[in-house]
């Protein structure tokens, strides 16, 4: 378990509310993931928890070191800052799959540290 | 349109059930986040979230088990999808949800702004430029977005006149708008201090004219006064085009007149919230 090994927690936005991820970059990063052996959890839209201040938010953002696949990492601290669920200054690495390709952003994913800074 | 809490999948590769061939994996958890659900695989460890309607998901070979939330909280469902195509899963899944409703992928779309308080300096230009009343001031003074619902999907133009590019829509297309890193080199500094009025009551399609010859680089090119202006009315049009709203709504738009009204109230929010702001620091 995540929680047991130290590793941080990934968690997976789909962008399903609208299109704005690279189809091939977030078909490529979920099929790595539901491929491989590790936990994740993976949400429809990180925009439409933070419109709807979705409890889960919360949980994610308490829940300790955590990487997050989704967009660019400045929108993403301030979707969650909005629903009241604020992130960490560290232990918090928001992979950005809108820049990245599929082989980059699931190799940051893999990746043991966490870079609090990458965008 | 709240909405809450969703309906959650969890796809159960446990005891009693069998592994999912990695593709079908991929498959049916595709699917069914397009469809708007939150999924996670269980058996893989790690800790599930949340709460509200829980729906467990496996090829259970005919035999898929009862199961009841120990603490009586969540109402949990079983479902086997031994032998269901994997495009089909979301239609079952679909069908299992009944009546718990849930904001439809492609039907809305999560438009809202989102300030980045570390470039935010409490202006309150925007809160005096949005004719929708999307903005407000905390009790404490400060902007903050009140009324998410208020805003028109795909305007920006809120965006467009915050001098310190601190409004974000992140479901935009182009940066910095979208929160993209902002490139102090490109920032305008001085304050585009926007006249609501002559925005609206001013020559508008003169202004639009000037446009290409305002916008230099691509950050100008994002963000400028004639922009948001051409985009807000961009906006209304495209609302009564489109007949998104109905013709008793439109005739509610705000008029020239209602717009000064609105600018001077605005304002004078931003005025008390202001110096409750300097009676705070000083």
């Amino acid at each position: 378990m995540s929680e047991q090994t130290g590793e941080p927690r990934v968690i997976y936005c789909r962008c399903a509310y609208a299109q704005v991820v690279p189809p091939e970059v977030k078909d490529g990063v979920l099929e790595h993931l539901s491929a491989g052996g590790r936990a994740f959890e993976a949400v429809a839209d990180l925009c439409e928890m933070s419109a709807q201040r979705d409890g889960r938010l919360v949980e994610i953002a308490g829940g300790g070191p955590v990487k997050i696949a989704a967009c660019h990492r400045r929108a993403v601290l301030w979707l969650f800052h909005a629903a009241g669920a604020p992130l960490a200054a560290e232990g918090v690495e928001v992979v950005n799959m809108r820049t990245l390709s599929a082989a980059a952003a699931s190799a940051r994913l893999d990746a043991a540290e966490i870079d609090s800074a990458a965008d | 349109m709240a909405i809450a809490p969703h309906v959650q999948v969890l796809i159960y590769e446990g005891s009693g059930a069998a592994e999912l061939a990695p593709a079908r994996r991929f498959a049916v958890m595709a699917s069914l986040l397009d469809r708007g659900y939150a999924v996670r695989v269980a058996g893989r460890g790690g800790r599930g979230v949340g709460e509200g309607a829980l729906l467990v998901l496996g090829e259970f070979g005919g035999n898929a088990p009862l199961l009841e939330d120990a603490a009586g909280e969540r109402a949990i469902a079983t479902l086997d999808i031994s032998g269901v195509e994997d495009g089909k899963v979301a239609d079952v899944v679909d069908r299992q949800r009944g009546e718990r409703v849930m904001n439809q992928p492609g039907m809305w779309k999560p438009w809202f702004p989102v300030i980045d308080y570390s470039r935010c300096t409490n202006c309150m230009q925007c809160l005096s430029f949005c004719l929708f009343d999307v903005y407000g001031v905390s009790g404490e003074g400060k902007i903050q977005v009140q009324n998410n619902d208020n805003c028109k999907t795909n305007c920006p133009a809120c965006s467009r006149v915050c001098p310190e590019v601190a409004i974000m829509f992140p479901k935009y297309s182009g940066g910095p708008i979208n929160g993209e890193p902002v490139s102090e080199s490109g920032v305008q500094r001085q304050a585009m201090k926007v006249d609501i009025s002559a925005l609206l009551g001013g020559d508008i399609y003169s202004r639009l004219r000037q446009r290409s010859d305002e916008a230099k680089d691509r950050f100008s090119r994002e963000r400028d006064a004639s922009k948001a202006l051409a985009e807000r009315k961009k906006c209304l049009t495209k609302l009564a085009a489109d007949g998104f709203i109905p013709a008793d709504v439109l005739a509610s738009l705000p008029s020239p007149e209602e717009i000064q009204r609105k600018a001077g109230e605005a304002a004078a929010r931003a005025k008390a919230a202001l110096e409750m702001q300097g009676g705070a620091e000083a």
